[in-house]
């Protein structure tokens, strides 16, 4: 193959009919290493999946349940300091029979929900500044990150006595609970990036705003979506307590407001129902929207588990 | 057989095209740290690249290849010398794909295309073109990690295309594949580079791989990197790397290397 003699056109030729053989058969192995090497990626069939995954907890909540009502039956506290199961969901009966119970629940859902709102449209580009602009991560990123062990009921005083007994107060909470969550989770989901896709992002040109739209951000993604889901968890915490403190008539009433009625009138059943009802909606909101978001999320990047 | 760049530049110069080099590395040297406590990483280097060339780096540890195409890519500056491309902005593999995990095989291509400048009416269709090109065909909805190391590379060289430069800067990109995909992958190159009128700049330290691929293997010395010798390789593609004709070269290269990589022990 490397004689120098044979004149350029006969070499072409050659090498062009030597070429179509080795380009044939090229393909030919490169067909068999993409078969070998790819695996089938399958999902466990639905029903293991909800055998695997729903019966435990069900399980758990059942022997809960049980421990309680022995706890009731032995009488280890005075009835009207512990219910039984079953005074609980009479409680919550009685409200749902009143048409009242709904209202409570959507008051706090809306609040919670607006308030989460608010609190992703600052905590986004607050967290992408202090990730990307080194002075600015310098000054107020150990703040940030040392508000997240504030608990936020400690601002409920300071909002009152800033905005009175009015809903300024209950989302001023919630924004001071959940913009640190947000943020903090894009600063650590920005730091994670491997460096090799910013790299790699810039020799394609996605340099500038680009970068952060086409690269930065959704590399971020993973850790952002940790971040909103305790953001929520933050928001939704902060609300009860500030609906807790703040009661007032002229406010709606949502599930924390419910919790001090329990307590106003010692009764005991309205109060367990209450704090069930937080539970629920809080368990609810992140297994309904955060959960599938994150699965999907993580599932198309192959990063789950079970996905291989 | 070392040949001065000059010749080269001569030989070129001669035909009426309108940039007489892919990229021109003009006395270019590079240094890390402080003025004081400089480590000298890149001496004195002189290279052109003409235009549809491929041209091998190749070099022990510690001679800045890698530091060189990072130069070439401008994503770094050079300390002194000048660096010229001529065009758009070079395409760069990596050792590793680099490829985004958000997105599919299809839509990582397109990316590049988008950021191009390329309507997005078209950009569907030169995406499942290019993905025919690296024999990925139906690949286009693939997410990254249901592909093989091999494809991934393919996809990877197939985002570079995308970017429609005039030169691909490649930086170790087999070094991680095993050996037989590693062999279909430099034939792809070969088959790719020659139906393209690609100029390649490939950084290796595996000399049989630079026999295998280059018209012209620059071999480097370590600490700091400076040109030690130039081979043109005169055999017709397409080589196998098991051809007795890039084994004997590869034999000679690499005893020059071995010589260099010595050296370091002597002191």
């Amino acid at each position: 193959m490397a004689s120098t003699e044979t004149t350029t056109e006969t070499r072409n030729a050659a090498d062009a009919k030597a070429a179509g053989a080795r380009g044939a058969e090229t393909a030919g192995l490169e067909a068999g290493l993409d078969a070998l090497e790819t695996q089938a990626v399958s999902r466990p069939p639905v029903l293991r999946t909800l055998l695997s995954k729903v019966v435990p907890p069900v399980v758990a909540v059942l022997i809960v349940l049980a421990l309680w009502q022995l706890a009731y039956h032995f009488e280890l506290k005075a009835h009207y300091q512990l219910p039984s199961p079953l005074d609980v969901w009479g409680s919550l009966r009685e409200k749902w029979l009143e048409g009242t119970l709904l209202s409570y629940v959507w008051e706090s859902v809306s609040r919670g929900a607006l308030g989460f709102a608010a609190s992703l449209v600052i905590g986004t580009p607050l967290g992408l500044l202090v990730a990307r602009v080194r002075p600015v991560r310098a000054a107020i990123g150990p703040i940030l990150s040392g508000l997240q062990s504030l608990p936020s009921v400690a601002w409920v005083p300071a909002a009152i006595i800033w905005f009175g007994i009015t809903d300024a107060t209950i989302y001023a909470v919630v924004l001071l609970g959940a913009v640190p969550s947000i943020a903090n989770g894009l600063i650590s989901g920005v730091d994670q990036i491997p460096p090799l896709f910013l790299r790699a992002g810039r020799t394609i040109g996605a340099t500038g705003m680009k970068g952060v739209r086409h690269v930065l951000l959704p590399a971020a993604l993973p850790g952002y979506i940790s971040g909103l889901k305790q953001g929520w968890a933050f928001s939704w915490r902060s609300l009860m307590a500030a609906e807790l403190i703040a009661t007032s008539p002229d406010l709606g009433a949502g599930l924390g407001q419910l919790l001090d009625q329990g307590r106003v009138g010692s009764d005991m059943s309205l109060v367990l129902a209450a704090i069930l009802l937080i539970l629920i909606v809080g368990i609810g909101i992140e297994l309904l929207i955060f959960a599938p978001i994150e699965r999907r999320v993580l599932r198309s990047r192959g990063l789950l588990p079970n996905a291989r | 057989m070392t040949t001065p760049t000059l010749t080269q530049q001569a030989a070129t110069a001669g035909i009426d095209e309108p940039a007489p080099y892919a990229a021109r590395i003009d006395h270019v040297s590079k240094s890390f740290g402080r003025p004081g406590a400089q480590q000298h990483v890149l001496d004195d280097i002189t290279v052109d690249v003409a235009p549809g060339e491929f041209v091998c780096l190749l070099g022990a540890s510690g001679c800045g290849k890698s530091t060189l195409l990072n130069l070439v890519a401008g994503l770094d500056k050079p300390t002194a010398g000048t660096i010229d491309v001529p065009g758009s902005r070079p395409a760069l593999m990596f050792q590793e794909h680099a490829l985004f995990p958000w997105l599919t095989a299809g839509k990582n291509i397109e990316l590049a295309l988008k950021l191009r400048g390329t309507p997005r009416a078209d950009r569907r269709d030169e995406a499942e073109r290019l993905l025919e090109l690296v024999r990925l065909k139906g690949a286009y909805g693939k997410r990254v990690h249901e592909l093989s190391g091999g494809m991934r590379q393919r996809v990877a060289m197939a985002r570079a295309l995308a970017q429609d430069s005039g030169l691909l800067l490649m930086d170790e990109p087999f070094a991680a594949l095993d050996a037989i995909t590693r062999d279909v992958l430099h034939d792809e190159l070969t088959r790719i580079w020659e139906a393209t009128n690609l100029s390649v700049l490939f950084v290796t330290h595996n000399v049989r791989e630079a026999v295998r691929l280059a018209e012209r293997v620059i071999l480097l010395s370590s600490r700091p990197g400076r040109i030690a010798r130039t081979w043109e390789v005169d055999i017709p593609q397409p080589r196998r790397i098991e051809d007795a004709a890039v084994a004997e070269l590869s034999v000679e290269i690499t005893e020059q290397l071995r010589g260099e990589i010595r050296r370091h022990g002597q002191h």
